[in-house]
């Protein structure tokens, strides 16, 4: 069963990293770089985790994370959250707008990596 | 018959028993017992010195020249009284808040304590006052003589006995009048004689109306037919002299200093005038009542040509009844010494104060400050004024050879006094009368007086003949009895008509015409206004009822609490029975230190005063008081300031906090986005240098990409690194400018082959290369930074398939001016405002900058002194720099 991911960051290279170590471990990477229209995208791809920024153009990761959660069919989506502003207030607010996993950049791959494991386990046993 | 030897026993024996009279009151005074000594009824008596011995005997000789005119001299005083008691109160009111020591004293006051008028008003009384006490020496010396004409053997020598009299009444008036320097000039010794004498005169007067009714004409009935017979009954009432002598007599009862003396300066309780006014007037009335029938029966009994101002005692005499000729002679006696004691007193307080004192101070300036010695050398003043007084009177006797009738002295004396009324009374109720006003008017009557009066009445050499047949300089209408030609009046009542009128138009005119000083002004209103300002001033009785005022003022300024105890420490102090201490002046001077701690000196002293009523309310506290208010006044506005300056600062700390805060939250958000500037490319080195270490067979090109973005992202953070630096180096102004002189168009070329140099999408620059010929004079590298900015800007973000980018360049107003636009699509209206912040990346492009390059071309444009600023409707992105052209002196 291919495991899809949705990245939803606007830097391209960061975007480029990610995508290798996901792909590596056998994920089916998709990456979109606007907020504006990442609802939509997300609802279409259908993918098992998003990871998401949260300084995106167009929409702020906070509020697509938001409004994510108040979609019936998404309200249980694996979100892990990736951010470069390091403040322990933005982790706060993420985790109340109802974040799976939260980390600040910059990330050891490893941890990325686990983390992708642990919120797929999790998912797919409930 | 009674010998003169008798006579002059009983004369001494009378001043002896006056003497102790005298000597008791003072002492009983003194001691502070005789509450009766300050009753309405001895005031009341002490009044009757208006009758002096020109009543006691003049009046009877009056009656049996004129008739029924001598009721005139009665009348005017009860008028007063009756009908004119209000003005007497505020008289009285205004001489005990003012502590007037005597009418010129009164009239100094009122106009300003103007000296000058103060001395007028003196000569004045002693010109009237010295044929009065002649007048007095004179009665005495001939109802001496009736008795020494009987009895040639006698001791009595007319002029030496005079002098003696004299002597002696002065001696008594220098004795009790001047005994102490009391504050408020109260003698109760003299008072109290004088309200004795007034009883001696009244019962000697009255018991020899009784026997000439009774005991001559037989009873009430035949005595009306005698009077009905006489002459004297018949009513020839001449208005012109009746209205006069009215008016004069009541003048007189206002204005005689020996009036004022004991109607106000001696008056303890304003309330007694209440009483006085009905029984002053019921004195006059017994005085009067045997006065027609002595006379008629007189002219009846007594040889033609006898004196009738002296039937008082000859009636008796003939008839042999010799006790009460002795009676009527202490009564008599009682008259003239009364009212010398009195007119000596006050004269001599007038002179004492107004003359003496003033030339005695003038000459101690040279020496240093006036000592404790005042005390004595004033009581020395007024004794030797006092002997004066009593001398000139003496003289005065002496050389007019006391010929002119009694009566007629009296009235010249009444119409010179009467000169003061309209100052006086101007001055009580009129604010606007002036000194000036006061001293012409009273000028003009006192000149008027003399040459109409007192010089045509003097017998002999005073006046010439000529001037009053022909007049002054021989101008008719100057005749002293016939002023401006008007013919053919009692030369009384045309003298009284002329001297008051053209007095009170002068007082009047001349008041309208001169400006009041302040001093005079305070004291007007002091006077007009005396009800408003004072509080009625309380005898003993009061003592209580000003210790419950002075209670509840204390309470008002200390406090509850501290006020009691002070007046209870107070009242134990005094070992009273009260519980509130009586208003002793220790007491009072004591009150007056604890208020003034709250409240001020002056105002202390004003209140109390106000209360006590005993001190009056002076110029210097009303001076002080205001003083005080003024620096109240200033304190309160140097307050004032204070706390607006107080207000300004609190102002300017909240703004001051507002900025900080928004600044601290500027500063928050400012590390937020350097945080995130720095971490992304941060985590794309991280992530590709893990990448490469951590990955086993990455190919040949996957290495050099992924080490390439490794590359590209630390290029990055050293630019973002050296943007922060530059922009923070340019906010704290610590740039330094490299000043330099070139042309605009080499500097473009420069900054326009650095923009397009490295690797990027391709934008045509147009150029208008002859418009750029201006030479600058600034930090060339600086504005070529800006200028790189702007094109790189235009590189990275113009969205047209073919972008252009258009440089002109202007010189307009000593301002070159330097507009960059492009073909693409611009920014969006509402970024536009934002494009000069820190990290104001518009859109969501990804070209390169972390969005510092606007803000330091800001902060550059600044600094040398232009701008650069946004220019919308140019189609493209479009940025306008400018700045002046002569910028030497302001980049320096």
């Amino acid at each position: 069963m291919s495991r899809k991911v949705l990245l939803i960051e606007d830097e391209p290279n960061i975007a480029e990293a990610i995508r290798f170590l996901l792909s590596r471990e056998g994920w089916q990477v998709e990456i979109h770089g606007d907020g504006s229209d990442a609802l939509e995208v997300i609802q279409g791809a259908q993918p098992d985790l998003v990871i998401l920024d949260v300084m995106l153009p167009g929409k702020n990761g906070m509020d697509i994370l938001r409004d994510l959660r108040e979609m019936e069919e998404l309200a249980s989506l694996p979100v892990l959250m990736l951010t470069a502003r390091g403040q322990s207030r933005d982790r706060e607010m993420a985790e109340n707008a109802g974040v799976s996993r939260f980390m600040t950049k910059p990330f050891s791959n490893a941890e990325v990596l686990t983390a992708v494991r642990d919120l797929h386990a999790q998912a797919t046993q409930m | 018959m009674t010998t003169v030897n008798v006579l002059i026993l009983v004369c001494l024996g009378y001043v002896v028993f006056l003497f102790a009279v005298a000597f008791a009151a003072d002492r009983m005074a003194a001691a502070g017992r005789g509450k009766w000594l300050r009753s309405p009824l001895i005031y009341t008596l002490s009044l009757s010195i208006y009758c002096t011995a020109w009543t006691f005997y003049g009046a009877v000789g009056n009656a049996a020249r004129s008739g029924l005119e001598f009721v005139t001299i009665y009348l005017g005083p009860t008028l007063v009284m009756v009908s004119w008691w209000w003005g007497l109160r505020k008289l009285v009111r205004v001489g005990r808040s003012q502590r007037v020591t005597s009418i010129a004293d009164l009239l100094s006051s009122r106009y300003g304590k103007s000296n000058t008028l103060a001395v007028c008003v003196t000569i004045l009384a002693v010109l009237g006052g010295t044929p009065y006490i002649a007048l007095q020496l004179q009665s005495i010396t001939l109802s001496f003589s009736i008795f020494a004409e009987a009895d040639p053997s006698g001791l009595y020598r007319e002029g030496s006995s005079v002098f003696w009299v004299a002597a002696g009444l002065a001696v008594f008036a220098i004795l009790f009048g001047t005994r102490n320097l009391d504050v408020n000039e109260r003698h109760h010794g003299v008072v109290t004689a004088i309200a004795v004498e007034a009883i001696v005169k009244l019962f000697a007067l009255i018991a020899v109306g009784v026997f000439v009714v009774w005991g001559i004409a037989g009873g009430i009935g035949p005595m009306m037919e005698r009077i009905d017979a006489s002459e004297i009954g018949q009513w020839h009432v001449d208005a012109g002299r009746w209205t006069t002598f009215i008016f004069l007599s009541a003048a007189a009862f206002i204005c005689l200093p020996r009036m004022f003396q004991v109607m106000v300066v001696e008056n303890d309780d304003e309330s007694h005038l209440r009483t006085a006014a009905w029984a002053f007037p019921l004195y006059l009335l017994l005085m009067s009542l045997f006065v027609v029938p002595i006379a008629v029966v007189g002219l009846d009994l007594l040889p033609e040509g006898a004196n009738p101002d002296l039937f008082v005692l000859t009636v008796p005499l003939s008839q042999g009844n010799d006790w009460l000729a002795m009676l009527s002679f202490i009564g008599g006696f009682s008259s003239a010494t009364s009212m010398v004691i009195v007119t000596a007193m006050a004269l001599s307080t007038m002179v004492s104060n107004h003359v003496v004192m003033p030339i005695w101070l003038n000459t101690q300036e040279g020496t240093g400050s006036v000592s404790g010695d005042v005390r004595n050398i004033v009581l020395m003043a007024r004794r030797v004024s006092i002997a004066v007084v009593m001398a000139l009177g003496f003289f005065y006797y002496r050389l007019s050879g006391g010929g002119a009738a009694l009566a007629s002295i009296g009235l010249i004396a009444f119409a010179g006094i009467s000169q003061i009324l309209p100052a006086l009374v101007g001055g009580l109720f009129w604010r606007g009368a002036t000194r000036t006003g006061a001293l012409v008017g009273l000028t003009v009557g006192f000149v008027l007086w003399i040459y109409t009066l007192l010089l045509p009445g003097m017998s002999g050499a005073s006046m010439p003949e000529s001037v009053l047949q022909n007049g002054l300089f021989g101008i008719s209408w100057l005749r002293p009895q016939a002023l401006f030609g008007i013919e053919g009046i009692d030369p009384m009542v045309h003298s009284v008509m002329w001297s008051l009128l053209l007095n009170t138009i002068a007082f009047c005119v001349a008041s309208l015409l001169s400006f009041p000083s302040p001093l005079e002004r305070l004291q007007g209103a002091q006077f007009v206004n005396v009800f408003d300002h004072s509080v009625a001033p309380r005898g003993w009785s009061g003592s209580v009822a000003q210790s419950e005022d002075l209670m509840i003022m204390t309470q008002r300024i200390l406090g509850t609490g501290p006020a009691q105890e002070f007046f209870q420490a107070e009242a134990e102090k005094q070992g009273g029975r009260s519980h509130l201490p009586e208003p002793t002046p220790a007491f009072l001077g004591r009150l007056e230190r604890e208020l003034s701690g709250s409240v001020g000196t002056a105002t202390a002293h004003a209140m109390i005063g106000q209360i006590v009523g005993g001190s009056s309310v002076s110029v210097e506290d009303l001076l002080a008081v205001a003083d005080e208010s003024a620096q109240l006044l200033e304190y309160s506005s140097q307050l004032e300031v204070k706390s607006s300056e107080l207000s300004r600062t609190a102002r300017q700390l909240r703004e001051a906090n507002a900025k900080l805060t928004q600044v601290s939250a500027q500063k928050d958000n400012f590390l937020s986005q350097v945080s995130h500037e720095l971490r992304t490319p941060m985590t794309s080195i991280r992530a590709f240098s893990e990448i490469m270490r951590d990955t086993e067979g990455l190919s040949r090109d996957e290495q050099t990409r992924y080490a390439t973005i490794i590359h590209d992202e630390a290029l990055r953070l050293t630019r973002l690194l050296d943007d922060l630096l530059d922009l923070s180096v340019l906010e704290n102004g610590q740039v330094n400018l490299n000043l330099g002189d070139d042309s605009l168009r080499s500097v473009l070329d420069r900054a326009v082959s650095s923009a397009l140099a490295g690797a990027g999408r391709k934008i045509s620059v147009r150029r208008a290369r002859a418009a750029e010929r201006i030479v600058l004079h600034t930090d060339l590298d600086r504005l070529g930074q800006v200028f790189i900015n702007l094109i790189s800007n235009a590189q990275k973000y113009c969205d047209a398939d073919e972008p252009v980018l258009t440089i002109s360049a202007y010189d307009v107003g000593g301002r070159v001016i330097i507009d960059f636009i492009d073909n693409g699509s611009g920014i969006p209206p509402g970024a536009r405002s934002m494009v000069f912040e820190k990290f104001a990346r518009v859109g969501g492009d990804k070209a390169g900058g972390a969005g510092l390059g606007l803000a330091i071309c800001r902060e550059i444009m600044q600094r040398l002194g232009g701008e650069i600023s946004y220019l919308p409707g140019q189609g493209g992105a479009a940025f306008r720099v400018s700045l002046p052209l002569a910028h030497r002196q302001a980049a320096q």
